[in-house]
């Protein structure tokens, strides 16, 4: 039984190998997650929902390798980003910058909020002006006095 | 005492501008989604616009397909129009554009330099003896990092390159009939008379 398990668990060994796949080995610890933390930042333009860190397309290793010899030749974070947009364009980061073309993207969410919120307080208020302050007819009041009393007369 | 008013004279009148709103206002707004929606429709998410068109085309020297003891490097063509193709034998869509280059060669309608795209150098030549050869020569970037320089990531990729060595258009994917004649070519006439 065991001997089984102990099978059963190398046989699984090798899923570990493939979630470090993108961790970069001759690199030394630090330098190694800056290349990771890199590599998600960037995405892979083959397959354009995936990250560079996350792909297994050609482009997605040519590219991991170049920020990790980057890393090595002492390049900032700031450097490599900015040869990759150089040459694949803002749309190779993950999270798009700000700028014109990109100003409703970023403020899209934040403009509806406060449409909302504009509508919501207006309409509130306008239902509010709309509640009609008048005194009650004789009519009205003798009813009112009856349910009282009613109410009243149950409690005791 | 307004008609509109409940007896209870707590719910408020609805002003008949608003009952309109009330309708107008999530129309325009499909309208607009709408619209929207039906231009995505015909829009390619793998065309990623280059940051490269109207910058001048990144250097190289790289060995030559054909004669790998000599180089070539994209200053050899100042004072020219040209096209580089990046190609691979590997690369299923360069076998469709392929025949309309090779016609462009025979007409030799303007210098074609290949980049032969992380290929192995045999399959390449091979290629090449069997479907014709359009280029004036082609170059071997095994690795890709000549590709990398030109923000190369869907093969075929066609650069249109001017006298000045600058990038005037890039072409992602093959090049058709139709992006020949209406984009390329009246660019290419263009670029020659300035």
């Amino acid at each position: 039984m065991k001997r089984l398990l102990a099978l059963l668990l190398a046989a699984l060994l090798p899923l570990g190998a493939l979630a470090a796949d993108a961790t970069p080995t001759d690199l030394d610890p630090v330098a190694a997650k800056r290349a990771v933390d890199l590599a998600a930042q960037l995405r892979c333009l083959v397959c354009q929902n995936q990250t560079i860190a996350e792909s297994n397309a050609e482009l997605a290793v040519d590219l991991r390798r170049q920020v990790n010899e980057q890393i090595k030749a002492g390049k900032s974070d700031r450097e490599i980003v900015d040869f990759m947009v150089a040459r694949y364009g803002d749309f190779v980061l993950y999270k798009p910058p700000f700028n014109v073309t990109t100003v409703l993207l970023w403020l899209g969410p934040a403009l509806l909020a406060i449409i909302a919120i504009v509508v919501f307080a207006r309409t509130v208020r306008a239902r509010n002006r709309a509640i009609v302050q008048r005194p009650l007819t004789d009519a009205e009041r003798a009813e009112a006095e009856r349910l009282l009393a009613q109410v009243s007369r149950e409690q005791r | 005492m307004s008609e509109a008013v409940n007896q209870d004279g707590l719910t408020p009148p609805v002003e008949p501008k608003s009952k309109k709103m009330r309708f107008l206002v999530p129309l325009a707004i499909f309208v607009v989604l709408a619209g929207f929606l039906y231009r995505g429709l015909f829009l390619n998410p793998r065309e990623v616009p280059s940051p490269l068109v109207n910058k001048p085309a990144p250097q190289f020297t790289l060995a030559q397909l054909a004669q790998p003891d000599q180089s070539f490097g994209p200053e050899q063509m100042k004072g020219q129009v040209w096209l580089l193709n990046v190609w691979a034998s590997w690369c299923v869509a360069c076998r469709q554009e392929h025949p309309l280059l090779v016609e462009l060669s025979k007409r030799k309608a303007v210098p074609i330099i290949g980049l032969n795209y992380k290929d192995k150098p045999d399959a390449a030549a091979g290629w090449l003896v069997q479907l014709g050869n359009p280029y004036d020569l082609s170059v071997k970037d095994l690795d890709g990092r000549v590709g990398i320089e030109y923000g190369v990531y869907g093969v075929p990729e066609t650069f249109l390159i001017d006298k000045a060595g600058v990038i005037r258009y890039k072409q992602i994917g093959p090049v058709t009939e139709e992006v020949w004649t209406k984009k390329m070519l009246p660019l290419i006439e263009e670029l020659r008379r300035s």
